[in-house]
């Protein structure tokens, strides 16, 4: 490879004043580019340059795949609608049974039901939308209606549609919602197979006389063959996962776009948890489900004023962090640890401050560390207050370490973005708001559209089966679901038959049910078999995920006989042990084993890989 | 009868239709639903199924697209709604619903209704079966005051001559009984009752599909008109010869719901059949639901009321029919005069002797609010109470009953928990609106929560143009199926989108004449200029105390509405 980069380079100095040149596959332009991008190098950033460059090829490799296999796909005929009363629907469906007469196979469906990102795939799509509120779109468009309009809206070359709004011209944005989908699908270049329909609230007559022509247009069209694109997903998830993950890593990592921060727990609930989109674009970026998300952040400005304050020291002072020169204001927010407090820091800031009330803390192991969970470095500090010089503060911290999420997407369903639930460490101590280090940039200081800097964390000790006809039993209360709405995701585009059980908890069911509506939907399609669920403030008596998996255990232990995998996400301090702990009287009970026998058991799950946790 | 081809509709059942027919006379799978966990509402069927047993299925609207964000269902809950003949509760059971709403629901509030019962808005799911129980160990049902049956019993609330609204009442109650479901669903889903087979039981009056849509039935005390009979499927006009019940005349076919831009639907004022003996009322009203029932039209639910099966098969021969069921001849009407619908406020003595005291609750909804503790004064009352409470159709409540040596008590309470407002206007006691947003799927506009300030600007129209004495029947309603009345109103507001209304104007009093529509589709200031202008008119040309209603009629600014079908929409 690196031979190739440099000779297409000297190739090029050769060739430059010769354009459009016989034997290589880049135009003058995209030579003149690569020129650029490789003139100046030094021999190991081209050989690093190499590796990219193979990376991304491998990477544009299966995206040329992937068209192919859409472009040779037969066309699709799809009809959705939005609709709040009822009209559009109707109308919908039975213009779909009208077409069915002529022997075409459309799928009717609203847009509630629809994936967005399956647009793309698209040949032919039949829009029916009514307009609600003032010129608003009907509740079951809204998502969609979004989407087209968002930077996320793929182009739409090769689709072919039609809109029929429904409205009532005794308002003032008449149809409004169908002109919005008209206008964004035009504009995402697909092409009107006829000039869009605004029906008043008396359709009956207009619509079937544009039924009429649209059927014939239509059977014209497309020559009768139905849509099935089943293949195109299945391809994709048998992707390899190539070198180029590896091409970000910790010490290098993906400068990724903030896509989403959306708080998922309802307005009265005692957490914040937020659902977070990181946009890949083209970086090539691959992952698995079950791998972790690394975070780098930047700290909060205002802790970093507070420790300025108290130390007396200046935000422009130079200071050097690892023999690198920049001002402590640099160093404080981007480069050490502020948030997470541990010993070495209490060390070494005494050490520099000679502070006897902390020298007296340092001796006692156990008081220090109850003190350290409860503190910030910026708590100490103001507790403790002591002019140092800048230097001597920058030595006392440590790194700032970037925080691992487990991951809530798989790739082969949401493509170039990755998923993240996450929870937001924001709470009151000492007289001020406290938030996490990371959690608090993600959910407050990073603006959508801003840089993040990201990395995949490998994880093979937490993987769906090969076997895609094997159980799975997934144990995620709190934010132990995020890897499992992605092993849900892949089971889903993998068309996987094995039987999927979910337990899941949190404090309330109205408040905290995390993906609610994605789990109901996937109970709908079947693709989901069991969802068990523990919400524990909801009753007088606390209950919790073990306590439903006692509750069900005879069934557990059946599905475990049948060789089901089993996962435990979430809270490792109390959760992970107390559902281990379940599980043992549930082999000792209904395998009627003895207690060492059941540690067996789980042993040996364990070495099978049928038992894995992903727990913090 | 039914054999009778062209009374019948024929033509694909509407799919309501389909789901009574498969509900195993009302069960579904409701018990099902109840212990799905994964979400909070109920099913297909069911959730249509629900409404025969007094609830439906809502969600807080205001939150419905944040939720949507927040990848969570809408805050699906509950509204229950009780089922009162006459709206007659005792204090022990107002002491237990009090606790309920207070403990068991969203809003924490009991809302009394324009058909004189009460409500319970957000009632979770794992709350709704203990909630039955409740009721029915304090003696209270909702057993078919919504769907396709025979609703809640209206009965003028009258405490003045209460040995003729005590018969009159009887009366209620016993029709009540008479058209309930016989069905045991009920009992087995919500009670534990042993269970029955479905096939062993029957419907001889409402059916085994039920009604083709909801039916709605008054008793009326003339000359008070506050259960709107026009607005009923069937009335009970109480006929005495000095204060003895005799007999009723009997109004049919009642109706004011309609759908924007749906000129086959309109509001209709109800027909006098005649006069029926006590003796022959119970199998009158079996007879005139069971020819409902069976020529009303299935196919069509905005078609099926019997308003409609008046228009489509003739006064005539619906009458006819009534009287060869009910094998019995209509006599001809008595006289009677209906004057007035709101309520008699402040303190009344029956002839009875007892005191009965009459509250004013804006759009029915006692909740403890900021300023007033209405729903705690309510209790408050209730602890001391002797007698009973009743509800009335212009959504207040009446503490009935009160003997001589409580009324200083009951008043101090009232007074003190802001129950008795000296200063609320005549025109703020003849307003009214309907529940709406947040928890009425149907809303289009606001009503409820519009009400207070809309009749503050009215106040000061009516005072600016020297007639704050005056007051004007002024009702909103947030959609077309006009559940505030609007439809009965001098000036009614019907909405049709956020802040867009269509302004009606012309009903009577009385509630004799139907109000036509002025202006469509104006937002509030509009509305108050238009109102303002007109007010202005009628300050000036009006005849001797003309209410404003005839007057825009008298005037020419709108036509009267005389026969709907024909000129509602002309
Ligand atoms: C509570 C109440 C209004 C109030 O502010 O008091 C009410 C509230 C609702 N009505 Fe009503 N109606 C209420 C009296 C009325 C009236 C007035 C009357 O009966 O005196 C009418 C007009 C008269 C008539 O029926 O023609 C009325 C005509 C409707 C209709 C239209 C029926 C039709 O003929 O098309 C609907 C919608 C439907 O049934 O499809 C409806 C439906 C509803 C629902 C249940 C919405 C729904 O179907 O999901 C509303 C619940 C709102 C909420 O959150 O509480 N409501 N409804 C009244 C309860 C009465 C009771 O205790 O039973
Ligand atoms: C493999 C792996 C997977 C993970 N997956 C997820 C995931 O999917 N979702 C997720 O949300 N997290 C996950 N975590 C945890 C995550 O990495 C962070 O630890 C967490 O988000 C907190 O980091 P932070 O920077 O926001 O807070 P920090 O800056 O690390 O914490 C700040 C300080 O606040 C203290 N503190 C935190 N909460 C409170 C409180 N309520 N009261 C008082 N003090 C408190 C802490 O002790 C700490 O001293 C995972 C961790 C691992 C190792
Ligand atoms: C509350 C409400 C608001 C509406 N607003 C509009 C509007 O702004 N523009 C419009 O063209 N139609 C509007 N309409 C009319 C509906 O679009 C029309 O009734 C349509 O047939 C409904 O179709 P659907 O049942 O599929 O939603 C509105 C209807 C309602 C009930
Ligand atoms: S009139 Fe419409 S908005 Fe008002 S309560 Fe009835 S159905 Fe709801």
């Amino acid at each position: 490879m690196l031979i190739l980069i440099i000779s297409l380079a000297i190739f090029f100095l050769m060739t430059k004043n010769n354009s459009n040149s016989p034997i290589t596959p880049l135009d003058q332009a995209q030579l003149s580019r690569l020129s650029q991008a490789v003139s100046g190098l030094s021999k190991d950033q081209l050989i690093w340059a190499s590796g990219f460059v193979a990376g991304v090829a491998a990477g544009a490799n299966n995206q040329q795949q992937s068209q192919a296999l859409t472009s040779t796909e037969q066309a699709t005929l799809t009809i959705l609608y939005g609709s709040q009363t009822g009209n559009a629907k109707h109308e919908a469906t039975s213009f779909g049974e009208k077409l069915k007469t002529k022997g075409l196979a459309p799928k009717v469906i609203s847009m509630s039901d629809y994936k967005p990102r399956k647009l793309k795939d698209e040949t032919h799509l039949i829009i029916f939308v009514s307009t609600h509120g003032e010129g608003d779109a009907p509740d079951d468009a809204v998502e969609l209606h979004e989407f087209v309009h968002s930077k996320k809206a793929p182009k739409l070359g090769n689709l072919k549609y039609a809109v029929v709004g429904l409205g009532d011209t005794s308002y003032e944005f008449f149809c409004q919602t169908a002109k919005d989908f008209d206008a964004s699908l035009q504009k995402l270049g697909a092409t009107s197979l006829a000039g869009r329909l605004d029906c008043d609230v008396d359709y009956a007559d207009t619509i079937s006389k544009w039924a009429e022509q649209m059927t014939a247009s239509l059977v014209s069209d497309l020559t009768a063959n139905a849509a099935s694109n089943a293949e195109t997903s299945a391809q994709n998830t048998s992707m390899p996962i190539n070198t180029i993950s590896n091409l970000y890593t910790k010490q290098n990592p993906l400068r990724a776009n903030l896509g989403a921060c959306l708080k998922i727990t309802g307005r009265d609930s005692v957490k914040d948890i937020r659902h977070i989109e990181i946009m890949l674009e083209d970086s090539g970026l691959k992952y698995q489900v079950g791998d972790a998300l690394g975070i780098y952040f930047k700290n909060d400005p205002e802790i970093v004023e507070r420790i300025l304050r108290v130390t007396q020291t200046k935000a422009e002072e130079e200071v050097s962090v690892k023999n690198e020169v920049m001002t402590l204001s640099q160093a404080l927010t981007n480069k050490l640890e502020l948030t997470l407090s541990y010993p070495g820091f209490v060390k070494a800031y005494q050490n520099a401050s000679h502070d006897t009330a902390l020298h007296e803390l340092l001796v006692d192991k156990k008081a220090l560390r109850k003190f350290l969970e409860e503190r910030q470095i910026v708590d100490i500090i103001e507790q403790y207050p002591n002019v140092i010089s800048a230097q001597t503060l920058v030595d006392a911290l440590r790194p700032i370490s970037p925080r691992l999420y487990s991951i809530a997407s798989s790739q082969n369903e949401v493509e170039d973005e990755v998923h993240l639930t996450v929870a937001h460490v924001d709470y009151q101590a000492f007289g001020s708001r406290h938030q996490g280090g990371a959690s608090g940039f993600l959910s407050t200081r990073l603006q959508e559209g801003e840089e993040v800097e990201i990395f995949i964390e490998s994880n093979d000790n937490f993987r769906l089966p090969s076997d895609t006809n094997t159980p799975v039993i997934m144990i995620g209360p709190g934010t132990g679901i995020a890897p499992f709405r992605a092993f849900m995701q892949e089971r889903d585009v993998t068309e996987a038959t094995g039987k999927n059980w979910l337990f899941f908890g949190n404090p309330h069911f109205t408040q905290d049910f995390l993906y609610q509506v994605e789990w109901q939907a996937y109970l709908k399609s079947g693709l989901l078999n069991k969802i068990s669920l523990a919400f524990s403030r909801d009753q007088a008596e606390k209950i919790y995920v073990q306590d439903k998996l006692l509750e069900q255990g005879e069934e557990v232990f059946e599905w475990l006989e049948q060789g089901a995998h089993l996962y435990i996400c979430g809270d490792a301090m109390r959760m992970a042990k107390d559902v281990e702990q379940a599980l043992l009287s549930i082999i000792q009970k209904y395998g009627n084993k003895d207690e060492k026998a059941a540690k067996q058991y789980l042993l040996e799950m364990r070495k099978a890989k049928r038992y894995q946790k992903d727990v913090y | 009868m039914a054999d009778n081809k062209n009374l019948i509709v024929e033509g694909k059942l509407a799919d309501n239709e389909r789901m009574k027919a498969q509900s195993k006379h009302l069960r579904g799978t409701i018990t099902t639903d109840l212990a799905d966990d994964v979400t909070g509402g109920f099913t297909a069927d069911n959730f249509q199924l629900i409404r025969f047993h007094g609830m439906y299925q809502q969600d807080d609207r205001d939150i419905r697209a944040e939720r949507a964000k927040q990848k969570l269902e809408p805050l699906h809950n509950v509204m229950l709604r009780a089922r009162l003949p006459g709206g007659v509760i005792t204090p022990e059971q107002w002491l237990v619903i009090d606790k309920f709403a207070e403990e068991k629901t969203m809003y924490g509030s009991i809302r009394l209704t324009t058909r004189q019962t009460f409500q319970f808005h957000g009632v979770l799911k794992p709350n709704v079966k203990p909630m039955h129980q409740l009721l029915n160990s304090t003696g209270i049902d909702s057993i078919a005051t919504a769907g396709d049956v025979n609703r809640n019993v209206l009965c003028t609330s009258n405490p003045v001559e209460s040995e003729l609204h005590k018969q009159a009442w009887n009366w209620a109650a016993k029709i009540s009984e008479h058209l309930l479901p016989k069905t045991n669903a009920y009992a087995e889903i919500w009670l534990d009752g042993e269970k029955v087979e479905s096939t062993q039981e029957q419907e001889p009056i409402l059916g085994d599909n039920y009604l083709p849509r909801k039916f709605k039935t008054t008793v009326v005390i003339p000359p008070h008109n506050d259960v709107d009979v026009h607005a009923n499927d069937l009335n009970f006009v109480a006929i005495a010869e000095n204060d003895k019940l005799v007999g009723f005349n009997v109004l049919v076919g009642g109706g004011l719901a309609m759908t924007h831009g749906d000129m086959t639907t309109f509001p209709r004022k109800a027909d006098n059949f005649g006069f029926v003996s006590l003796d022959k009322t119970l199998d009158v009203a079996a007879a005139v639901v069971s020819t409902q029932r069976d020529w009303g039209n299935r196919t069509n639910r905005k078609n099926a009321k019997t308003k409609y099966t008046l228009e489509r098969v003739g006064v005539d021969t619906f009458k006819k029919e009534v009287e060869k069921r009910a094998s019995m001849t209509f006599a001809e009407s008595r006289p009677f005069k209906l004057t007035s619908r709101g309520d008699r406020f402040g303190w009344v003595k029956g002839i009875d002797g007892k005191h009965h005291l009459t509250l004013f609750i804006e759009n029915g909804r006692i909740l403890d609010f900021a300023n007033k503790s209405l729903k705690k004064g309510c209790a408050e009352i209730a602890k001391v109470h002797q007698g009973d409470f009743r509800l009335t159709a212009n959504q207040n409540l009446i503490v009935a009953g009160v003997p001589e040596d409580q009324k200083a008590l009951i008043e101090a309470i009232a007074t003190q928990h802001g129950l008795l407002e000296a200063n609320t206007s005549k025109q703020r006691q003849d307003s009214m609106a309907c529940v709406s947003l947040p928890t009425c799927p149907l809303a289009m506009a606001e009503a409820e929560r519009y009400l207070p300030s809309a009749v503050d600007q009215l106040e000061s129209i009516l005072s600016k143009h020297g007639l704050a004495h005056e007051s004007i029947i002024y009702r909103i309603t947030g959609c077309p199926n006009g559940c505030g009345r609007a439809m009965l109103a001098e000036i009614g507001l019907v909405g049709k989108g956020p802040n867009k209304y269509n302004l009606h104007i012309g009903g009577n009093r009385e509630g004799t004449r139907i109000p036509k529509m002025y202006k469509e589709n104006i937002v509030d200031t509009e509305i108050m200029q238009i109102i303002d202008e007109l007010i202005g008119r009628w300050s000036k040309e009006r005849l001797q105390n003309e209410a404003f209603g005839d007057f825009v009629i008298r005037a020419g600014i709108v036509a009267p509405v005389v026969n709907s079908a024909e000129d509602f929409y002309a």
